[in-house]
């Protein structure tokens, strides 16, 4: 599989721009998402009052971050719940291959988890010769067309059901093409649940984790999520060092900002809070309970004031859907395993500036995303931010491959730019000069013709405009 | 209307008595590209009985430099500007995102210079965008009459984000007589230009601004009408190359031309 990187940014754009109807189905599916949201706050000024409450509960967590994880971690253990700190994919993806192999299963089967993407988990559990079922419908056939999820909360978003039913015919035995979804879903579930019974080890992600009570909440409208975490003996959740909350309190309000902003819902069919494993005398649920917690560079992103707005996320997806760029070429181009907004703000932390640089600029900072954010993390802002440390003009810069986003050409460019228009006499000169040359001017002017027609200065600038009416006036 | 005004989800700004001088901050875009909207802003002012100052060492609000992560450069030329609105007057932008940095990025970019700080606040302060000066400041008594036309009108992502404007500019447009204003799909989306994106990713900046055009030109509308310079660059540059009739207008132009007495 030749998967997209956000190296190759560029060319990964021109790919999906070039592809007429990937392009017609996600901005079909991005109004639909659009328009979901919008019904669940109707009113503009319950929904700040809303997000101004996630918000502060967010801010309050991040705060306190490094004593909440030490009260997570002690109350996850007084319930059984046993917990694993990574600092890197390759770290957490060993724990969780050293717990399968112990727990006897060659087989894992998972819920959906955007962490277990970001460690990359299904390779690295297929190389120690575990296998990986995912059992999210999404999830389960992006893995099946060998993909990526596109979307954080819709892993295949960018399949249409025509591409699912081709899908399914050629990939899992004895079934026939149909493009009824009612049928399509039933092939994956009956799919699903044989294995379900059969496996050892189930592996989830976490949605909120309680420090107060040590409880993993974990949200989802499926079942397979509850499945995973009660029906395999051993139980392995997984989740960044970010997603604590000091109280139970805190876990309604982020719960209904996270589930109307998703996916519109006013709440998920399923809501699991997982508070141990099974005790003695009960009759089901896992014997073993793990919880890995993930930094991946998150605690640098915590250690930057500048950026640390960006843990706030809760992972609902509003800013793509809600994103002029994200709809044009969907989640694959970002190369990333967080696309959109939330990716291009989330993914320097993980994989450094050098890689991402093209990521960071690719917005024109229009601020939906952070018009729509249940938390109110300012995305624009810590863009802006980020694009400083890519040129090198932050101080302090804590992200590796800080300041290697910097190309001479441009530099130039705004030291021309600032010696320029901080020197009013010469900018007047140049102005002067620029509309006398208008006749001049060039049919081709680089990208900007591209698509559009030449720049073209008026025959006399405002400046020049501005003081032939004031000599008009005394006269 | 007036539901459509309470979308707004900030508190209602407060705005000053109907001043008799302004200043004119007239944009670098409108300088080199526009004048003509900049001369139609003081004609509109001057019929309102109010005197128009333009500072002749005005340049550009720094905008391109800080967005693309080059603060000291913008601070460099945004420094030059401030002493230029150092009386009490309200400051008119016709443009939502020169606007924005004015008003949000200035003291940020001054927070930590406590000489030019107290001035970059001012200034904040006062930086009124036109349509938001017009409709809720100078509340101008528009003539009765008027041709029938239809238009469409383009709210920049500054309006609407950044200044909380883009309500302000189609209450303007309501009043006129004669005058029908339309909607156009995905009204609230980004036209694709966002500065530097427009030349770091053209190829993304031209599929949004397709996409825009598409749904301004499905309006069926004779003009586009625009509180910002550099959509409109963008939107006419893009219609242009694709040989549309529609044009877009300046809503200073538009408001001027329509509103002049005959002759």
């Amino acid at each position: 599989m030749n998967a997209p990187t956000p190296i190759r940014f560029h060319a990964n754009v021109r790919g999906v721009l070039a592809n007429p109807v990937l392009r017609a189905s996600f901005r079909g599916a991005m109004d639909f998402l659009m328009a979901r949201r919008a019904a669940q706050f109707p009113a503009a000024d319950a929904f700040e009052a809303l997000r101004a409450q996630g918000e502060q509960i967010r801010q309050h967590s991040l705060a306190r971050l490094p004593e909440l994880l030490e009260t997570l971690e002690a109350n996850l253990q007084r319930n059984g719940i046993q917990v694993h700190w990574a600092e890197t994919p390759l770290q957490a993806c060993r724990l969780i291959i050293d717990l399968a192999t112990r727990a006897g299963g060659d087989l894992v089967v998972k819920g959906k988890s955007m962490v277990s993407e970001e460690i990359e988990l299904n390779h690295a559990l297929e190389a120690a010769g575990i296998g990986a079922l995912e059992s999210d419908m999404g999830e389960y056939i992006v893995q099946l067309a060998g993909e990526k999820p596109s979307h954080i909360i819709m892993p295949a978003i960018h399949k249409t059901k025509e591409d699912i039913a081709r899908l399914f015919a050629d990939k899992v035995p004895g079934v026939d093409y149909t493009d009824s979804v009612d049928e399509l879903i039933q092939i994956g579930r009956r799919v699903l649940r044989d294995k379900f019974r059969d496996t050892r080890v189930g592996l989830s992600g976490v949605n909120i984790a309680v420090a107060e009570t040590g409880t993993l909440c974990l949200v989802e409208n499926e079942g397979n999520g509850r499945m995973c975490t009660t029906v395999p003996d051993v139980h392995i959740a997984i989740t960044g060092i970010e997603k604590v909350v000091a109280r139970l309190e805190h876990v309604p309000p982020l719960l209904t900002l996270l589930t109307r902003s998703a996916t519109g819902q006013a709440a998920t069919t399923y809501f699991n809070w997982i508070s141990g494993p099974r005790r003695a005398g009960e009759l089901d649920g896992p014997r073993e309970v793990h919880l890995v917690l993930l930094d991946n560079g998150r605690s640098g992103a915590y250690a930057d004031i500048r950026l640390r707005a960006t843990l706030q996320c809760i992972r609902c997806g509003a800013c793509m859907n809600h994103c002029p760029v994200y709809a044009r070429i969907g989640g694959h181009a970002y190369g990333t395993t967080y696309p959109g907004p939330i990716g291009q703000i989330v993914s320097p932390h993980m994989l450094g500036l050098e890689a991402t640089q093209d990521l960071v600029t690719a917005s024109s900072l229009c601020g939906a995303c952070g018009e729509v954010c249940p938390v109110k993390i300012p995305i624009p802002d810590l863009l802006l931010q980020l694009r400083q440390q890519s040129q090198g003009n932050a101080a302090a810069p804590l992200l590796p491959g800080a300041g290697r986003g910097r190309k001479a050409l441009q530099s130039i460019s705004y030291q021309l730019f600032a010696w320029l228009y901080a020197r009013p006499a010469l900018y007047r000169l140049f102005s002067f000069v620029a509309t006398r040359l208008r006749a001049f001017t060039p049919a081709r002017q680089g990208v900007w013709t591209g698509s559009r027609a030449p720049l073209r200065p008026a025959a006399r600038s405002l400046h020049e405009r501005m003081k032939s009416r004031a000599g008009e006036s005394c006269a | 209307m007036s539901a459509a005004l309470n979308e707004a989800p900030n508190c209602p700004r407060r705005y000053p008595a109907k001043p008799t001088d302004v200043y004119l901050f007239g944009t670098c875009v409108l300088d080199l590209f526009d004048p003509e909207a900049g001369v139609s802003v003081v004609s509109l002012l001057e019929r309102e009985g109010i005197r128009v100052h333009y500072p002749q060492d005005q340049t550009c609000c720094g905008q391109p430099a800080y967005t693309s992560g080059f603060p000291d450069q913008a601070r460099a030329v945004a420094a030059r500007q401030l002493p230029l609105f150092a009386g009490d007057w309200p400051i008119v932008v016709p443009s939502g995102s020169c606007g924005g940095m004015m008003r949000h990025h200035w003291p940020r970019l001054f927070a930590d210079d406590p000489a030019l700080l107290p001035l970059a606040t001012s200034i904040a302060e006062r930086v009124l965008e036109l349509s938001e000066f017009l409709l809720h400041v100078v509340k101008p008594r528009w003539p009765r009459a008027g041709a029938a036309e239809r238009v469409v009108l383009h709210t920049s992502c500054s309006a609407r984000r950044e200044m909380n404007t883009h309500l302000s500019a189609r209450a303007l447009l309501a009043q006129l007589p004669n005058l029908e204003v339309v909607l156009q799909d995905h009204e609230a989306e980004c036209c694709g230009f966002g500065g530097a994106f427009s030349v770091k990713h053209p190829e993304l900046s031209a599929a949004i601004a397709s996409d825009k055009v598409d749904a301004l030109e499905a309006t069926a509308a004779t003009r586009m009408v625009s509180a910002d310079g550099g959509c409109l660059l963008n939107l006419n540059g893009t219609l242009q190359k694709r040989g549309s009739a529609l044009r877009g207008e300046h809503l200073a132009s538009f408001l001027w031309q329509r509103t002049q007495a005959p002759a």
